[in-house]
């Protein structure tokens, strides 16, 4: 407990030390703090290009392919648990249960995840985390923030990022040689899974950060609304 | 000898006149079939271009020129441009002139064309599923939904937008997990308007559009 409110002390530096730097820049309001948010999307391509990516490419190129679902589904199912949760307090209990019934299956038929059968089954998966839910609960986004190492959030999502580390079952392995193991792997799963995304963004990008955080902004709409966001005005007014 | 050769003719006959009346029947269906349903169109398209796609080891070894002209043959017909651009300036398209805007949405195209090789060259045995729609006659505007199936992960929603024409339905906006590959320009757009002008904006979507096709040409 006294760590958790350390940390969260630690975060509430960091936003307000956010919000000082962002007063000095202009233009787009939903991203006021875009001269910091530049610094640190920078840094992390950076980080992205001389380390994360390259592992990731080698673990894609030298794993097959079964071996790397395996890996995506045992994590998959790690975060079902949690999904679970916040389709539960985003007053779906429904899809809950599913997500509950997925963990049970997989875990036990699915060998500990590796295997998807729940999907087989016709349980399908969802995407949930508590920065959705603070939205579902209607919570507004708030600034863009792009954090080092962990990438573009809103306000929202970053109190929901705090509480989804805290809730991490992966993050709580209390063998810390195992736990940072796994977390490392699942690092450069994600990553890996992202090659194909990342290669088309590439491509389509005029400005990558203003490419990055507008897509950003728009998939967490399009997940809050779980798929159905009202369309926005066709001339931008 | 004399009467089966007159049943013979007279059958002939008789299939001419069944057969004409095939035709008239069939023509409706004809007709339908050159302005297919919204949803129908779609799920020819991809399954047409995924079938392509899946045979030619160019391609996914990302052949570039392929891919494009698979692209610009089978997809690019279904595909609204002017529309597209005018979408991703927003507020911006009415200072543009129609020439500029012409120019525009040539520039536009281009990029949106290697965007999607790029992600067809991307693909790999995913299952693309194309939802059923329920199309009112007085419908002009409707969104296909789709979804690409993978393993090891939840599905990635595919939405297409499409306008009732005269011509047919045509897309003006495609959603890739609920990011439209059109309007996530506009920000970028408004900011090289602000910057440059409708011309400066012609001017870096060209050079960028050159900067690919360079890398590609090694």
């Amino acid at each position: 407990m006294q760590r958790c409110k350390t940390s969260i002390r630690r975060v509430g530096v960091l936003v307000l030390a956010v919000w000082l730097t962002g007063c000095a820049s202009t233009g787009n309001p939903k991203d006021p703090l875009e001269g910091f948010n530049r610094a640190m999307f920078a840094f992390n391509e950076g980080l992205d290009t001389v380390l994360i990516k390259p592992v990731a490419k080698g673990y894609d190129a030298a794993l097959p392919a079964p071996v790397k679902t395996g890996v995506t589904n045992f994590f998959g199912n790690v975060a079902d648990l949690f999904i679970g949760v916040n389709n539960f307090l985003q007053g779906k209990p429904q899809e809950a249960v599913g997500d509950w019934g997925r963990v049970l299956i997989n875990t036990t038929i699915g060998l500990l995840g590796l295997f998807d059968v729940a999907t087989e089954l016709g349980l399908e998966k969802h995407e949930e985390d508590f920065g959705q839910t603070f939205g579902r609960w209607g919570a507004p986004p708030g600034a863009y923030v792009v954090w080092p190492f962990f990438g573009p959030r809103t306000l929202r999502d970053t109190v929901g990022l705090i509480l989804d580390v805290k809730t991490d079952p992966i993050a709580n392995i209390g063998d810390i040689r195992t736990r940072n193991s796994l977390l490392a792997l699942r690092i450069i799963d994600q990553r890996a899974d992202m090659l194909p995304a990342d290669r088309v963004i590439e491509e389509a990008a005029l400005d990558k950060y203003a490419y990055v955080r507008d897509g950003y902004l728009a998939r967490r709409r399009h997940l809050v609304f779980d798929g159905n966001p009202p369309r926005e005005a066709e001339n931008g007014e | 000898m004399r009467r089966v050769a007159e049943r013979i003719v007279g059958e002939r006959v008789t299939m001419r006149v069944v057969s004409f009346f095939l035709t008239l029947w069939a023509v409706p269906f004809f007709v339908w079939a050159q302005a297919p349903m919204p949803d129908a169109l779609v799920r020819d398209v991809t399954q047409e271009v995924l079938e392509i796609v899946k045979k030619d080891k160019d391609i996914q070894s990302g052949h570039t020129k392929k891919t494009l002209e698979l692209v610009e043959t089978k997809i690019l017909p279904h595909f609204d441009f002017l529309r597209m651009t005018r979408l991703a300036l927003g507020r911006e398209a009415k200072n543009a002139t129609p020439e500029q805007l012409s120019r525009l949405s040539e520039e536009f195209r281009t990029l949106l064309v290697r965007t999607y090789s790029k992600a067809l060259s991307e693909y790999r045995e995913q299952k693309i599923v194309v939802k059923p729609l329920v199309v009112k006659p007085e419908d002009t505007e409707v969104r296909v939904r789709s979804e690409i199936h993978q393993s090891g992960g939840k599905p990635v929603t595919l939405d297409y937008y499409l306008e009732k024409k005269p011509e047919g339905w045509k897309v003006f906006d495609v959603e890739v997990a609920g990011v439209s590959l059109v309007t996530n320009y506009r920000s970028t757009f408004a900011e090289e308007i602000r910057a440059g002008g409708i011309e400066g904006l012609i001017r870096s979507l060209a050079a960028k559009n050159r900067a690919s096709a360079e890398t590609k040409a090694k």
